[in-house]
């Protein structure tokens, strides 16, 4: 049950060392302030004051570039993967080729 | 320490020691390598460096390896920077140079960064190297892996051009071909980045190999007797070396091995087929939105560049362009470049070529300025795409009769 999420090396001392938490959230920005409750200060790392994204942020969710769904208001669901890249990887659509 | 003060975010300044991390805790901007400018002035002269092995590591003073550290060498580096008459005339550029970087231990400029690299995981306890890559790095990660006795462990795209999987596999490293295309392969990486104790040469120990990039350009200021040229054609994928050769002019000033106050003009060359921060920088901003590669200059068809926002700024604060070439165009680039100065480059190199004959003949430059193209790999890794030019291949029999009637002398 909840959203898995995959936390890049970075934000893991804030996340008490853990690589992967399960959180509840129906989308990315519940997820993140889901985070945020769990260990505080994790949304600003993650979000300016507009609570935008920041630049070097990259949020998969499912694999999929959340850049490429609705952003902070994609909907997720229980089980579904959510993973936080610092962006200078890339990876964009997401979606895997045969 | 002596030379080198730390690891510094180039976007909140945040400082961190040296360690294999190349993203800010704070912010999630790269990290670069800050050095000691007062430290290494005084170690560092024009006559020393010129007394230096034949290879990158006459740069050693301003490379992150310490002076006690064993080097992984092949001898990569200082190579020819031609005078190209022939290409110069067709361009109308009397002085037109070309940095020939084809002729590296891999056949491309990625030895320098992984050079460094390598010695860097070395030095510091790793047993892996490994790499997400769409050829070049790969190869060059596989021979400095089986150079250094190091695993070496690389992530290519499942679809990579068949001559450069063949040349990866010979050095016998773990190769993992990626169903996906590059920006798939870097991502995965970046998180198993964090997850194995692996030095992952362009992902955790990025700030150390990037570093590798500059003596591209230390080497060719040098070589033109410390001149600093008055542009530079550069080929943009992830935007890394773009950034690290306009370092690279400011560190020779800082350190007095240059009098020029000059900068030269920064220009950057892409593939119309992948080209996120020719996009950009032709809309007018530094924002880079990602595309879909579509192209056969595959060393470079990076759809989500890390750097391409650094890369428009600086083409713009020093007055150079970004430009693209067609896919016709890169065939064509690679044939010029061959035809008139004997030298064989990948797609990669035939973009590059192209980019600098449009600019040419939109009279970007006076017939006499200095300007200089990196040429950064060997066209064998791209043997895919030659145009068969059958109509220039008479099939003949052995018999000297035959051959005197059918052209005689």
């Amino acid at each position: 049950m909840g959203v898995r999420v995959r936390i890049p090396g970075p934000l893991r001392r804030l996340a008490d060392g853990n690589a992967e938490v399960i959180v509840e959230g129906s989308t990315v920005a519940e997820v993140i302030d889901a985070l945020d409750k769990k260990y505080p200060g994790f949304k600003q790392r993650l979000c300016d004051e507009q609570g935008n994204l920041r630049q070097f942020i990259n949020i998969y969710h499912n694999d999929m570039d959340i850049r490429f769904a609705e952003g902070l208001a994609t909907k997720v669901a229980d089980n579904d993967d959510i993973s936080i890249i610092p962006a200078v990887a890339g990876g964009i659509y997401g979606k895997k080729t045969a | 320490m002596g030379k080198i003060k730390g690891l510094k975010c180039r976007e909140c300044g945040a400082r961190y020691p040296i360690q294999p991390t190349h993203v800010c805790e704070l912010c999630f901007g790269p990290l670069d390598v800050e050095y000691d400018y007062e430290y290494i002035r005084k170690h560092i002269s024009r006559e020393k460096i010129e007394q230096g092995p034949a290879s990158m590591w006459r740069y050693k003073d301003i490379l992150p390896i310490e002076d006690d550290d064993e080097i992984i060498t092949l001898s990569e580096g200082f190579t020819p920077l031609i005078h190209a008459k022939r290409l110069g005339a067709v361009l109308g550029l009397d002085n037109l140079y070309l940095k020939n970087d084809t002729v590296n231990p891999t056949n491309s400029f990625k030895d320098r960064v992984v050079s460094v690299a390598s010695s860097f995981a070395k030095a510091h306890g790793f047993e892996t190297i490994a790499c997400a890559s769409t050829g070049n790095l790969a190869h060059a990660v596989a021979a400095y892996a089986a150079h250094s006795g190091l695993e070496g462990c690389v992530f290519i795209p499942y679809d990579l051009e068949a001559t450069k999987v063949a040349a990866i596999s010979v050095f016998a490293p773990r190769i993992y071909a990626v169903r996906g295309n590059y920006d798939d392969v870097n991502r995965l990486c970046t998180e198993l980045a964090d997850t194995y104790p692996w030095g992952f040469v362009n992902i955790n120990l990025r700030p150390y190999y990037s570093e590798g990039s500059k003596t591209l350009t230390f080497e060719t200021v040098e070589q033109l007797g410390w001149r600093i040229p008055d542009e530079i054609v550069i080929p943009v994928a992830s935007g890394c070396q773009f950034v690290k050769h306009r370092r690279a002019i400011e560190e020779l000033k800082l350190l007095g091995l240059v009098d020029d106050d000059k900068v030269p003009r920064f220009t950057g060359a892409q593939a119309l087929g992948c080209a996120p921060v020719y996009n950009a920088f032709q809309e007018g901003t530094d924002l880079i939105k990602p595309v879909k590669p579509n192209t056969i200059a595959k060393s470079i068809a990076i759809g989500n560049p890390s750097d391409g926002t650094y890369v428009c700024r600086i083409a713009r604060d020093t007055k150079g362009v970004i430009e693209a070439a067609t896919e016709e165009e890169i065939i064509e680039g690679i044939e010029l470049l061959a035809k008139t100065e004997g030298i064989f480059t990948e797609t990669a190199g035939g973009v590059t070529v192209a980019v600098l004959k449009k600019l040419a003949q939109a009279e970007r430059w006076k017939r006499d300025e200095i300007v200089v193209a990196y040429v950064t790999g060997h066209g064998f890794k791209t043997m895919d795409y030659l145009t068969d030019k059958k109509a220039s291949i008479v099939e003949i029999d052995a018999s000297f009769e035959n051959f005197t009637k059918q052209f005689p002398p």
